[in-house]
């Protein structure tokens, strides 16, 4: 908000605003969200580093490379990719104001990512199934963590997808609606963002080790 | 101001200088540098400090309302040069003790070998070093000396002017070990080996204890170390090897069980092994060692075949229970250990099996059984046969 | 009942859990319990609790929610007050064979909850307190950013400091010392639910804090208003910025190390456990990343308070501003290059602790100039020794011994004869109290009358004064000496008979820090009940500087009836030299959020699941957290979160604060 602060005509300070417009709603919301975002990325940073420290100590067990199966693991990172650029659809026409488009790139959202929680759940059942339980050693321990982490972030990502939904279909594309959608858009591209960490380092780098 | 109150004090401090500055008049060449550093770097401070406080002091009266002599210019909040001194002084000042604590640190790491037995004597390096094992048990302390291949329990003897190298690690949880006639404090912790390095100059007996909170007997956790002559230390080793009984593996696993307030105890022949069997945690008979471990983990894991090797455990100084949520606790069976080579059994040494809780003074008895619902996590429970 | 029926019901909570055999206990919590059925029974006698739901539990005001902020930390400050007296009267008597009057199982536990509470509910609160009030009106801006978080996240801290405080009856608190090191304080070692309330209190806190600080920061950077730019902030805001960017920088470390701790706990995961490769050593780097940040979160903001306080007592512009804003900056920064020093002794190289010994150095710079910062703005100045000015010069003579001894501290050989001791405890308590708690106690002088519209009754707080400052010399400076005895801290029995003696001296002192906190206490009665004689109408009893002495004392709701327009760093001092008219037409209605139960609702909620986590009371934890998630998502259903306050009623207010005006001319 510029506002002159000029002197007057007659040349006095000005030490009020005679005629003042309340800052619009949402108005420090998406610095707030950032700085939110920044918060969980320093939760996630924290995981990558007890990761980085435990992600050795095998305890006389399995490896990343005799428990991960890239090909899996390729699918669940395309599930998440391809949520990200069906949000970004989802993005634009929203910004044409089309509800009915807006929603059905929301559902492929929310689908593609029901679909890698599906998949990271069904690694995590195989694994825990062969043994290589979060108990077995330090490393398994940092390894679901920090997947598990990410994992809760995408269930909650998605929740938080459905109500936007229904909040979008009960009252519209409206000003509120529209700056949910963005923060949610911002969650959902920063857990992309994590989650290609978490694939580079623990996955690709884990069976290179 | 307050500090008339201290002034008031001084009276009995004088009266109670009688007591034992240890810290400041220590019997060790290491902590007597260690010292050294502390007064120079307090001098050092109290270069700005004193003008500080004095000036705090003098503006806070001269520049008091009342006194309306005072030069008052409300609105001068400026001047480059003061700001120079501001920051230049401080800045100097840790100039000079940051070159003081990079030297002393490095000097008196407690990894490095000491160079010097006091100020004017060299370490005589043709004579060999006193080696001395140290484990904080809970709680109390063993010392195993590998040379002479005895150990106590809460007592210490070093020959004057000695060097001696401490090897320190602990059985369960972190303590500190501290002497601090002797030398500065360093963590003693389970699984993992720090080391201290120091030299005691004069005979006496000194107070060492664990420095970092440990548990319900943490008070109790002391010892006397005693700086004794070569000939003292003779007869000292001499007693100790007279004491009966030995210190093995079995008879280890019974005295790490959590005890208070320990007497002084001594063993004249201890298992050569047992340390570092302590500091790979793998006493217990079965159990894999760290070392063979981080072997192991070093080369990429055990693979498949890893998945199985654990087994409850059915050994524990506390009687450890499981997690709630969690499986029973379960260890690393190790594949080879000195004592038992791969299959065979080692009937020979058994670990206590008496798993009833056992602990120190204050704990409670837990009287909750943890539940044995499944869970998510559990997948194969690893089977318990208690 | 089927004892399978009782544990699905129960948990591991049973009557056992009640500490029933603790004479103390029992006796506090008898005490504990007739004050709160007083306290109940008069607020529904006086038929308040209406009032006080609407007015102020589950209002998003700033203003009310720093004062209430500040009522929790004065109500966890006599609790972590009784821990410090059981402690020094314990050490005091535990000699010559005596083993005192409390056993370790229950000595042990009064450590840890001291410390907790201390840094957590007592520190914490009055910072975010102070800040919650004042920034907002030292900016010029209606409320905060986001005001319901606001609301949510002083509950969560509630939340947090209800399980501490339900520790003390129902199970235990933690016996771990105040960071809970593993494997310590692991399920092994600690099998008990001491540690669970930890975690738990802590992490519902944290939330809370974490929130807040985005909320500050936001408020901060967004709603300055006109003509404030960055560099014509009021310190105090400046320093709130920094603190709430290292709380939103360094809290989610602590979320992290305490959810892993628990993870170790529940599920049996091997982050810290000595065995599987986990490794304890990481709990205490971790910890440290959060904690070192956390003490300069705690005292930045009592820099800030120093520095209003000295430029406004002393009648003089703040000497160096920019020097002041930078040295922050620079505090803020360093503080996380730091952590290493709080473990010298577990073993790290020489290099590496070099290093953060020098670092850890370098902060006394910044923090130095400061010093001669206030020292230069008294300097040619009419200081005029009302309550926050003797504060600060207590803090001044104070702080500059604490920091020398820190210093002294992050040299590594010499931390190695220290580290422990009870050199330590002396110097964190003389920074800690000489700095953070003389902060507040000079912050909450200030600007009381600013909150309530009555000044605080100087005889009483002379008493408050004396009494704390001589208390905390006697109570602390023993605790030097015994350190330089080499006498580590912790200990709950001693037996060399010649260290007696300090610990009675310093009993004596916590003695006297007790009168200056009952006299403290009695103040704020005695002002209430002066006060007519103690009213302050002008809305600026100090003759101060900042822009939260423009607008009435109570501020009106809206804080503003116009938005202020700035041109100078002292605001107000600015608009008073220059002949400003306070404004006395024109008054448009303003828009204001409304208040929501919603905050209060949702931590009680997630109180509630910490105590079924902490007792593994498994349906109540689950419920609570359905609900708590079926409340928030209820909550963003609602679009109208605001109201206009009428132009009629800003005209009201406004009129009769002309008629004071007149009134006190």
């Amino acid at each position: 908000m510029t506002v002159a602060v000029n002197p007057t005509q007659t040349g006095e300070p000005v030490f009020y605003l005679a005629d003042e417009h309340p800052h619009p709603e949402g108005y420090s919301t998406s610095l707030g969200f950032w700085i939110y975002l920044m918060s969980d990325c320093l939760i996630f940073a924290m995981l990558f580093a007890a990761f980085g420290v435990l992600g050795a100590n095998y305890a006389a067990g399995p490896a990343p490379k005799d428990l991960f199966d890239l090909n899996l693991v390729a699918v669940n990172t395309s599930m998440l990719l391809l949520s990200s650029i069906t949000y970004g659809f989802a993005m634009l026409t929203m910004q044409q104001n089309k509800v009915a488009q807006t929603q059905m790139w929301l559902l492929i959202t929310g689908l593609f990512g029901a679909a890698f929680i599906g998949i990271e759940l069904t690694e995590f059942t195989h694994m825990i199934h062969e043994g290589a339980t979060p108990q077995r050693s330090a490393f398994l321990s940092a390894f679901f963590t920090l997947v598990g982490t990410h994992g809760l972030h995408v269930s909650c990502g998605l929740i938080w997808l459905v109500t936007l939904m229904i909040q979008v279909w009960r009252f519209g594309l409206i000003e509120a609606n529209r700056r949910r959608l963005m923060c949610l858009s911002m969650f959902w591209h920063f857990l992309d963002v994590v989650w290609i960490g978490v694939f580079t380092f623990v996955y690709l780098l884990g069976v290179l080790r | 101001m307050s500090r008339l109150k201290i002034l008031a004090l001084l009276p009995l401090a004088a009266a109670l200088s009688g007591c034992n500055y240890v810290v400041l008049a220590p019997a060790g060449d290491i902590a007597a540098q260690q010292r050294d550093l502390v007064i120079i770097s307090t001098i050092l401070m109290l270069l700005i400090v004193v003008p500080v406080m004095a000036l705090t002091v003098l503006f806070a009266w001269r520049y008091r309302q009342s006194n309306t002599s005072a030069r008052y210019e409300p609105d001068w909040d400026h001047s480059t040069k003061l700001e120079l001194v501001i920051w230049s002084a401080p800045l100097l000042i840790i100039v000079c003790l940051g070159a003081l604590t990079w030297m002393g640190t490095h000097l008196l790491d407690p990894y490095r070998n000491i160079g010097r037995i006091h100020a004017e004597r060299a370490v005589d390096q043709s004579k060999a070093p006193l080696d001395v094992d140290v484990v904080a048990l809970d709680w109390k302390w063993l010392f195993i000396y590998p040379d002479y291949g005895i150990a106590t329990v809460n007592e210490l003897a070093a020959p004057v002017d000695r060097p001696i190298n401490f090897h320190i690690t602990a059985s369960s949880v972190m303590n500190s070990f501290y002497i601090p006639a002797l030398a500065g404090q360093i963590y003693a912790m389970p699984g993992m080996e720090t080391s201290l390095h120091a030299v005691i100059n004069h005979a006496g007996t000194y107070r060492g204890f664990s420095a970092n909170y440990s548990g319900a007997g943490f008070s109790g956790m002391h010892f006397n170390f005693h700086g004794l002559d070569d000939k003292g230390f003779d007869s000292w080793v001499a007693q100790a090897k007279s004491a009966r009984g030995s210190l093995g593996r079995a008879e280890y696993l019974q005295l790490e069980k959590p005890s208070e307030n320990e007497p002084v105890r001594r063993w004249g022949t201890v298992d050569s092994d047992l340390y570092r069997l302590i500091l790979n945690m793998c006493v217990e008979t079965g159990k894999m060692c760290q070392s063979e471990m981080m072997a192991i983990d070093a080369k990429g894991g055990n693979g498949h075949e890893g998945l199985n090797n654990t087994l409850p455990l059915s050994y524990d100084k506390y009687a450890r229970r499981g997690t709630v949520l969690g499986p029973e606790p379960t260890f690393v069976v190790g594949t080879c250990t000195p004592d038992a080579p791969q299959g065979q059994t080692t009937a020979a040494i058994k670990a206590p099996l008496d798993t009833a809780p056992l602990l120190g003074a204050g704990l409670k008895r837990p009287t909750f059984a943890p539940l044995k619902s499944s869970s998510f996590f559990l997948g194969q429970r690893p089977k318990s046969d208690s | 009942m089927s004892p399978d029926l009782l544990k699905f019901i129960f948990g591991r909570l049973g009557i056992d859990s009640l500490p029933l055999h603790e004479p103390i206990l029992v006796g506090t919590f008898i005490m504990v319990a007739l004050g709160g059925i007083t306290l109940l029974a008069g607020v529904t006698y006086f038929r308040l609790w209406g009032y006080l739901w609407r007015e102020w539990f589950t209002t998003v005001d700033h203003k009310r929610i720093g004062v209430m902020y500040m009522i929790l930390g004065i109500v966890m400050l006599l609790r972590g007050f009784a821990d410090a007296l059981m402690m020094r009267a314990q050490q005091a008597m535990a000699f010559n064979g005596s083993e005192g009057f409390l056993p370790a199982h229950h000595y042990d536990q009064v450590f840890t909850a001291h410390g907790v509470i201390m840094i957590f509910f007592v520190a914490m609160p009055l910072v975010t307190g102070l800040m919650n009030f004042v920034v907002p009106l030292q900016i010029g801006a209606r409320d905060v950013s986001f005001p319901f978080l606001n609301n949510f996240s002083f509950w969560m801290t509630v939340g947090g400091a209800v399980l501490v405080m339900l520790s003390l009856f129902i199970g235990e608190f933690a016996r771990t010392g105040w960071l809970a090191y593993p494997p310590l304080s692991n399920i092994g070692y600690s099998p008990d639910v001491g540690v669970d309330y930890y975690i738990w209190g802590l992490q519902v806190a944290g939330v809370g804090t974490t929130l807040s600080g985005i909320n500050l920061i936001c408020t901060i950077v967004k709603l300055r208003c006109p003509g404030m730019t960055m560099m014509r902030m009021p310190v105090f805001t400046w320093t709130s910025l920094c603190t709430n960017i290292l709380i939103v920088a360094s809290f989610p470390v602590l979320t992290v190390v305490l959810a892993l701790l628990s993870l170790d706990r529940y599920v049996g995961t091997n982050f810290f456990t000595n065995d599987f490769g986990g490794s304890p050593m990481m709990y205490v780097n971790l910890i440290w990343i959060w904690g070192h940040p956390e003490v300069y979160i705690l005292v930045l903001p009592a820099f800030g308070i120093f520095s209003e306080v000295t430029s406004t007592f002393s009648g003089k512009r703040l000497f160096g501003y920019t020097s002041m804003v930078y040295a922050t900056v620079v505090i803020t920064i360093l503080s996380y290059l730091v952590w290493l020093h709080h473990f010298f002794t577990m073993g790290s190289g020489a290099s590496v602790n070099s290093f953060f010994g020098i670092t850890t150095m370098i902060i006394s710079i910044p923090t130095g100039a400061k010093m001669f910062n206030w020292l230069f703005t008294m300097y040619r100045g009419r200081i005029r020794y009302e309550l926050p000015m003797m504060w600060t010069i207590a803090f001044m003579l104070t702080f500059v011994i604490g920091g020398m001894t820190g210093v002294l501290l992050a040299v590594p050989p010499a931390d190695f004869v220290l580290h422990n001791s009870l050199f330590l405890i002396a110097h964190f308590h003389n920074v800690i109290i000489g700095g953070v708690v003389f902060g507040a106690f000079a912050g909450i002088n200030y600007w009381f009358p600013k909150a309530f519209g009555f000044r605080l009754d100087p005889f009483w707080g002379k008493c408050s004064f004396w009494f704390w400052v001589t208390g905390f010399y006697m109570a602390f400076m023993p605790l030097y000496v015994l350190g330089l005895m080499g006498v580590t801290r912790r200990l709950r029995v001693f037996d060399d008979p010649s260290l007696q003696i300090w610990f009675v001296i310093a009993a004596i002192g916590a003695v006297l820090v007790f009168l200056g906190i009952l006299s403290m206490l009695m103040q704020f009665a005695v002002s209430f009940l002066k006060r007519e004689q103690l009213k302050d109408v002008t809305g600026d009893p100090w003759d101060a500087r900042t822009l939260e002495w423009a607008t009435s004392s109570p501020p009106p709701d809206y804080n503003f009836a116009f938005t202020p327009v700035v041109h100078d760093n002292d605001a107000w001092w600015d608009m008073k030299k220059r002949g400003y008219q306070r404004p006395l037409l024109g008054f448009k209605a303003i828009h204001m959020p409304s208040s929501t139960g919603t905050g209060i609702i949702l931590a009680g909620l997630a109180t509630a699941m910490g105590f079924g986590l902490i007792w593994y009371i498994w349906w109540l934890a689950a419920l609570s957290f359905i609900a708590m998630l079926a409340v928030g998502i209820g909550h963003t259903f609602n679009y109208h979160r605001d109201f206009d306050i009428p132009a009629d009623d800003v005209i009201r207010t406004e009129d009769a604060r002309t008629k004071l005006l007149a009134g006190a001319k």
